[in-house]
């Protein structure tokens, strides 16, 4: 038991401090392609007195902007904490913590490896992993309402409610779009869920697997779909841009953090990226094949160190790449009308994901039943 | 004014035509020339005719063009420029040949970089050169004195070579020391 704890206590400080490392680089990443995609260079002057010095690598480095994520972080610290006099003053210091807080617990269960040594690299292995993530993503948006509320002055009011009213739209959307996967898989686990992709092919692309079988091609369709919505409404859950309309800059000044200072404000920035991670190895588990890759053995659990360390290393690849597709496509579409929204919530996705749903079943007991 | 609004096909409607392009343009760009200036490093380019910050000049012989006549002083909107007259003795090296300024002052912090000053001098004394990020650590290091203004300014080359005229009137008259 005190062995259990232990090496849990271990996971977690090994899987919170990468994730925080990553949500600042994840900052650094998002002001680098913003700026690529707009014809700047982006942030390339700061650097540390001696690593600056470097030949060759040290100036590459500063250019690369490698500093700035300290610079930004000691901004936030360093910054004047202002609480306005109107504020509803408790409710107002908790928001940033609450909305923080549910994209680190979704970490938990997310299995970012295989296993080391005899460890699996997962926080918890709960059985009902799904259904855990989103009950605390659903959370998520109690810190942006009550953030609105507690500031109590009209555009973070706005933001709120417009938040309140998104994510819950979009939430059914998503959750539907995980029943298919989980008819498929026949199981809640996500460890599972990663087996069965490896056996079979990704979810989302079938022929990412060591053999391919026509069953799970007869299947993509649906995958397929899944996958775009749980994309769509990844999006809307995490309020990035064609769906950031709780911030929406142009309308409502900051949207629900506009009374929000230095590291209070820090926080609803942190818990952003967090959520944006946290969604990402969500998806990289449940329609990407999680650790797996199908060449070389790399679909079974690991037996070396050497082996479960690539298998992390790989999580990690295909994370970065689906943040890095967030990030693009932040900087590449104009916001939606809220009426829009609401409309491609209810109007599109929820059908499309609950005829999915039925399709999937459908093809699900063909291929079950006995052949006459 | 109503607009009409087409309506969109099917194809248009599932927002893919419109995915589509988006990765195409920002691709496009991700990959072009960067346009960012590093500014301290590198500066544009000023154009010609552009106002900066006001200098007064001398003339090839090294000697200050300006007549201390004011009416810079008196044109300038802001009232940036201070000129102190020599008064009636005049620069005794030079004795009566020609005015010039005591003092001559301009608080850059003040200045609106119009032009005026320019444009109305009447010994073309006085011209906006190219300089635009004037700098300092306090208002006081903003105001520009005679000297600094002189040694910025630098000498201006033009044909008419008044002074000389002047000068050889001068001995003519007996008048310079």
């Amino acid at each position: 038991m005190r062995e259990v704890v232990l090496f849990s206590l271990v996971k977690i400080v090994c899987v919170i401090v990468p994730l925080l490392v990553m949500v600042a680089y994840a900052v650094l990443v998002e002001r680098k392609v913003s700026a690529f995609i707009q014809d700047r260079v982006g942030p390339n002057r700061t650097a540390l007195p001696l690593i600056g010095q470097i030949p060759l690598i040290g100036p590459f480095l500063v250019r690369l902007g490698i500093f700035q994520p300290i610079a930004d972080g000691l901004k936030f610290i360093l910054k004047e904490d202002f609480t306005p006099q109107h504020v509803r003053k408790v409710y107002f210091w908790l928001a940033p913590a609450i909305a923080m807080i549910p994209s680190l617990m979704t970490i938990a269960v997310i299995p970012f490896g295989s296993q080391l040594g005899s460890q699996q690299m997962v926080i918890a292995d709960l059985n009902v992993g799904i259904l855990y993530t989103f009950g605390i993503v659903s959370l998520g948006v109690y810190g942006i309402v009550l953030a609105g509320y507690a500031a109590n002055s009209k555009y973070p009011f706005l933001g709120g409610i417009r938040s309140s009213a998104q994510m819950i739209s979009y939430e059914i959307a998503m959750g539907m779009s995980v029943i298919p996967v989980f008819m498929i898989v026949g199981n809640l686990r996500l460890n599972d869920v990663i087996a069965y992709q490896a056996q079979h092919g990704w979810l989302a692309f079938p022929f990412m697997a060591p053999h391919q079988t026509a069953e799970s091609y007869w299947l993509w369709p649906f995958t397929l779909l899944s996958f775009a919505i749980f994309v769509v409404a990844a999006f809307a859950e995490t309020n990035r841009l064609p769906f950031d309309l709780p911030e929406s800059e142009t309308e409502l000044v900051g949207g629900y953090h506009t009374e929000y200072s230095s590291m209070k404000f820090g926080m609803f920035f942190l818990g952003e990226y967090a959520a944006m991670i946290a969604i990402s190895a969500m998806m990289a588990v449940l329609f990407l094949g999680g650790w797996t890759l199908p060449w070389w053995g790399l679909n079974q659990p690991a037996q070396t160190t050497g082996r479960g360390v690539l298998q992390i290393a790989i999580f990690l690849a295909k994370l970065l790449l689906l943040m890095l597709f967030f990030i693009w496509v932040r900087w590449m579409w104009p916001r939606f009308r809220y009426d829009q929204l609401m409309h491609l919530g209810w109007k599109r996705f929820i059908p499309i994901a609950l005829a999915n749903i039925v399709a999937t079943a459908l093809v699900l007991w063909f291929q079950s039943a006995p052949v006459q | 004014m109503i607009v009409k609004r087409t309506n969109l096909s099917f194809w248009e409607r599932l927002y893919l035509p419109a995915i589509i392009g988006g990765f195409k343009v920002t691709l496009r760009h991700f990959f072009r020339k960067k346009v960012t200036m590093q500014y301290p490093e590198e500066k544009w380019v000023v154009p010609e005719g552009y106002r900066g910050a006001p200098y007064l000049v001398k003339n090839p012989e090294g000697r200050i063009k300006c007549v201390a006549c004011q009416l810079c002083e008196f044109v300038c909107p802001p009232k940036a420029i201070r000129v102190t007259p020599p008064g009636p003795p005049g620069a005794p090296e030079v004795g009566n040949i020609e005015k010039a300024p005591k003092e001559f002052e301009i608080d850059m912090l003040r200045c609106i970089f119009c032009g005026y000053c320019q444009e109305v001098c009447p010994e073309e004394a006085i011209f906006l050169m190219k300089d635009y990020s004037l700098t300092a650590e306090t208002r006081e290091e903003m105001v520009y004195n005679k000297e600094k203004l002189l040694a910025l300014g630098g000498v201006h080359h033009d044909k008419i070579c008044k002074w000389e005229q002047k000068a050889a009137e001068a001995v003519e008259q007996g008048v310079k020391p």
